[in-house]
């Protein structure tokens, strides 16, 4: 197992950059999930560090070595492909110790790495038989065992559950992460559904236009995302963003906090670190710290558009200062639509981002120690 | 009538027409076939005398034993052989090697040689024939049969190579980048991985080629003079002569003429359906 060191690395097509100079530490043993929405470059690098694009500018080392130059199979990294990649006119064996045989190695040796990564992954009964004979969970685990079985320095995975349906999806999710924490290896994995990113990563390097935009434990990158991107992105439902004006004084005219609505209403929030009065700021609030007042005493009005049963719990879409949000809420609700509701927000949880920059406004005083930000 | 009885009666009416059409255009398409070899074991003697028959009253082998004894048709048939078989092999590696080059890697000029190489497909054969004769002469390539395979591989390179970039292009780039990871280098990935999977491709560029090759008059009336360098399709124009026209044996040299092309699609045909028909389920 090794470390990868990405190093000021671009990548351009012609005149277009598709990769701005990209700048990541990979420790050894780690698992790095590149989440982002297509175009966003992330396969892209994945591909550099295969080595199956060329490298523009800038550096990329395995275990130390600069490998820009060498060929991707010389870099001793296997990669699980989205479509599985195995190979049609072989056997589920043969696919597996493809690159073994490549490497000359014994066959007792194959046939022993053959059989023991067979029986992690349940793959045993199977191994006479082609690709072709099997679903498509099963090509998954077998491209898998392909990876496994080369003791590679680094993992690279390219969206590989892409092709499954929901359940299984969830289930190889797990798999993936208790094979990693077994073996330890390596693994670079490149998403774009931020639920596997959430669950699967050491660490979230989540990207847009060719940039990495934050870095971060999948807690941090919850919890305190770096910018509007990041925040919109990660999170399902989604974050609502409503734009207003930053206030110094609240209604009274005392000292305090709060974000001005197009509707000119004042939501409160924790003084924001470089905020100015009258700045044009967005107030970014997750599903979950929106919270439906039980009396209209308080809060602020909104109508009820729709009501979403998710089981455990209810999603409740509403429109407030014009703007469509969604609340989270573990209640049953039971309005009618159209009818009016009372909101309030988390004042500790919410968000304040600079509307123009786009980028997060932390608390003068940041109200979770426990948190980096 | 009840309403299943009715379209029953609709299917089996739908089915009947569907499959004699099929019947009338099979007939069609063979029966040229079927006179051909009704005619080569036809005596000479009752070929005009017994009217229009589906069958002689006699059959004979005569004119295939003249055919394969007297003639110099089994010299010919070596000739074609030679011909089509080296074209067929010939023009399929450089396809295969230039379909995968334009299937998978962009570099400056493609469009230009695309463009080039369908140009080359525009024109009727005939108006090429006299500069063709002009460039072969000096370099002594006329009347041989070295010539005639480098005529034919040219004309046959582009269109094979589109048919075998079509084929390269139906396979995953996935495939391959898998075996480059794995250990491979692009050319052992090519050989290894991808090759296999474009056997059916191979065999319907070899097919189609060799057949093109195969029954090629034009060039091989005007480049070959001597017998010595004839291939079948002149062979039999040896049979008709001035004054009469020996069906007989022409027909007989002519069903044996058969013969490979019959041999070959037998051969690949197991990968042709496959070719033909890839993509069509999904793997």
């Amino acid at each position: 197992m090794a470390s990868i060191e990405i190093a000021n690395a671009r990548k351009s097509y012609g005149a277009v950059d598709v990769l701005h100079g990209i700048d990541l530490d990979i420790s050894d043993g780690e698992f790095i999930v590149l989440v982002g929405p297509s175009g966003c470059g992330k396969s892209t690098l994945l591909r550099m560090i295969a080595g199956l694009e060329d490298i523009t500018s800038g550096d990329i080392s395995i275990a130390g070595n600069v490998v820009n130059d060498l060929q991707p199979k010389d870099r001793d990294i296997a990669m699980v492909f989205q479509s599985y990649a195995l190979y049609p006119h072989m056997s589920v064996a043969e696919n597996m110790s493809y690159a073994l045989t490549l490497r000359k190695t014994a066959k007792e040796k194959i046939a022993d790495a053959i059989t023991n990564v067979a029986d992690i992954l349940g793959l045993s009964a199977l191994l006479e038989r082609r690709p072709k004979a099997l679903s498509g969970g099963q090509r998954q685990r077998v491209a898998m065992g392909r990876a496994i079985v080369r003791k590679p320095q680094a993992f690279l995975f390219d969206e590989p559950l892409s092709n499954l349906d929901a359940r299984l999806r969830e289930q190889m999710r797990t798999e993936i992460r208790k094979l990693h924490r077994r073996l330890g290896a390596t693994s670079v994995y490149v998403t774009h559904d931020q639920i596997e990113a959430m669950t699967m990563a050491d660490r979230i390097v989540a990207m847009h236009d060719g940039i990495i935009q934050q870095v971060g434990s999948p807690v941090e990158i919850y919890d305190h995302p770096a910018n509007i991107f990041v925040a919109s992105f990660i999170g399902s439902p989604a974050m609502n963003f409503l734009e207003g004006t930053y206030e110094t004084k609240d209604d009274n005219g005392a000292d305090g906090a709060g974000i001005r609505l197009s509707d000119g209403s004042l939501v409160a929030v924790l003084p924001a670190r470089g905020a100015t009065n009258n700045q044009a700021v967005t107030l970014g609030a997750r599903p979950e710290h929106i919270t439906i007042a039980p009396d209209a005493n308080s809060g602020l009005a909104a109508r009820i558009d729709l009501i979403e049963p998710m089981g455990l719990s209810t999603l409740v879409h509403a429109t407030l200062a014009g703007k469509p949000i969604k609340i989270f809420t573990m209640d049953r609700p039971d309005y009618a639509v159209d009818s009016t509701i009372h909101v309030s927000f988390d004042m500790e949880k919410v968000h304040v981002f600079d509307t123009k920059s786009e980028l997060r406004l932390p608390p003068v005083i940041e109200p979770h120690p426990g948190h980096r930000d | 009538m009840t309403l299943t009885g009715h379209t029953s009666t609709r299917k089996m009416l739908y089915w009947g027409s569907h499959y004699l059409m099929i019947a009338a255009f099979v007939i069609f398409a063979l029966f040229p076939l079927y006179w051909l070899l009704k005619v080569s074991v036809t005596p000479n003697d009752i070929l005009y005398t017994e009217g229009v028959r589906m069958w002689p009253s006699r059959t004979t082998w005569d004119n295939y034993t003249f055919v394969l004894t007297q003639s110099n048709f089994p010299h010919y048939f070596m000739n074609s052989v030679i011909v089509a078989g080296t074209t067929a092999a010939v023009t399929t590696v450089i396809a295969a090697l230039t379909g995968y080059a334009f299937s998978r890697f962009a570099f400056r000029g493609k469009v230009i040689i695309v463009a080039l190489m369908l140009i080359t497909q525009m024109f009727p054969l005939v108006m090429l024939i006299a500069p063709i004769f002009k460039i072969l002469a000096p370099l002594g390539l006329t009347d041989s049969l070295t010539g005639l395979i480098i005529v034919y591989t040219a004309f046959n390179v582009p269109f094979a190579t589109f048919l075998m970039q079509s084929f390269f292009d139906g396979i995953p780039k996935d495939l391959e980048e898998a075996a480059m990871i794995d250990g491979n280098t692009r050319f052992e990935a090519f050989r290894a991985i991808i090759l296999p999977l474009t056997l059916p491709g191979v065999a319907a560029t070899l097919g189609f080629v060799f057949t093109a090759a195969w029954s090629e008059l034009l060039f091989a009336l005007m480049l070959v003079s001597s017998e010595s360098a004839s291939t079948f399709p002149v062979g039999l124009l040896s049979f008709v002569s001035k004054f009469s026209v020996d069906f007989g044996q022409m027909m007989a040299a002519g069903v044996l003429a058969l013969i490979p092309a019959c041999l070959f699609f037998l051969l690949i045909q197991r990968y042709l359906v496959q070719g033909l028909t890839a993509g069509a389920v999904k793997g």
